[in-house]
């Protein structure tokens, strides 16, 4: 366990499983807001990885941890926005 | 005498932005089209969710999980060639470049294996909307991997003649950078695409 001492080593760790459970996610067909949100969180959550222990934005200066974190919250909330438009 | 009152430097001296500012400029222009192009896509889907939801059917989930896994792990491997050369690891540089670079001739491979299957069905982009967002946004995205790589190649080639490593790492960071963005775009498209109904 002193790999996951490395935070890319946990990063890379957590990317894998969360990719796998939205695969599982597909395999069974879930569907509907729930399915779309989880989606959506687990999507934020790898992507905040990315950002910040890929990309080693972490200690970055704040504008630029902002911009991508931002771009992660953007990006999910209009896709959250038009399923619920496709919804009505 | 007059004093000018020293601004306080701020409380994190080390902020630093790795790699060089103009490369950041590019990844965020480059992720502000992919947001339109991802929004342009639920948008269209919001207006045909039927139609959506039944050609996502034909997408292979498999591989594209199997894609996402190739760029995280290739990323992971030019995460570990930056952090190679911040210790002075002259022959971890190149080794990780290498690994990641292969990661993404997987992905290149994969996809090129979907898209064979989907051009052998007769399928294109005047097929249907859903298709056409499929086509065009899955190319956009190959694009993308196919000039990451071209630079992943660049740094092996420098990192071979030790380039790189705690003295300057500046230019395989802004690299690396790049590789990140493509893997970070390909977590918000798999999901979009392949899996959300």
């Amino acid at each position: 366990m002193a790999m996951l001492k490395n935070p890319a080593h946990r990063a890379w760790l957590i990317l894998v499983v969360a990719t796998l459970i939205t695969w599982y996610l597909g395999e069974v067909g879930a569907a509907g807001t729930t399915a779309i949100v989880t989606m959506l969180l687990i999507a934020f959550v790898k992507g905040r990885l990315v950002i910040l222990d890929f990309m080693e934005l972490r200690e970055a200066p704040r504008l630029w941890r902002i911009l991508l974190e931002g771009w992660m919250i953007v990006v999910s909330s209009l896709i959250l926005l038009a399923y619920w438009i496709s919804l009505k | 005498m007059l004093t000018i009152p020293s601004v306080a430097p701020a409380s994190q001296p080390s902020r630093r932005l790795p790699g060089d500012l103009a490369i950041w400029f590019f990844i965020l222009a480059e992720m502000l089209a992919f947001a339109v192009f991802f929004a342009a896509y639920a948008f269209a889907r919001a207006k045909n969710v039927e139609m959506f939801n039944t050609y996502q059917q034909t997408l292979d989930r498999n591989l594209g999980a199997l894609n996402t896994l190739l760029l995280i792990t290739g990323s992971w491997f030019v995460v570990r060639a930056v952090q190679a050369a911040h210790r002075d690891d002259r022959a971890g540089v190149p080794r990780n470049l290498l690994l990641g670079f292969l990661c993404g001739g997987g992905f290149l491979a994969v996809k090129v294996v979907e898209y064979a299957e989907k051009f052998g069905a007769g399928i294109s982009l005047s097929t249907n909307t859903f298709y056409m967002f499929y086509i065009s946004l899955t190319f956009f995205h190959f694009m993308h991997v196919i000039l990451g790589m071209v630079i992943l190649a660049i740094l092996w080639v420098q990192a071979r003649q030790g380039a790189y490593g705690s003295h300057d790492a500046h230019g395989l960071e802004s690299g690396a950078a790049y590789w990140h963005m493509v893997d970070l775009l390909w977590i918000v498209l798999f999901p979009l695409v392949y899996v959300m109904r």
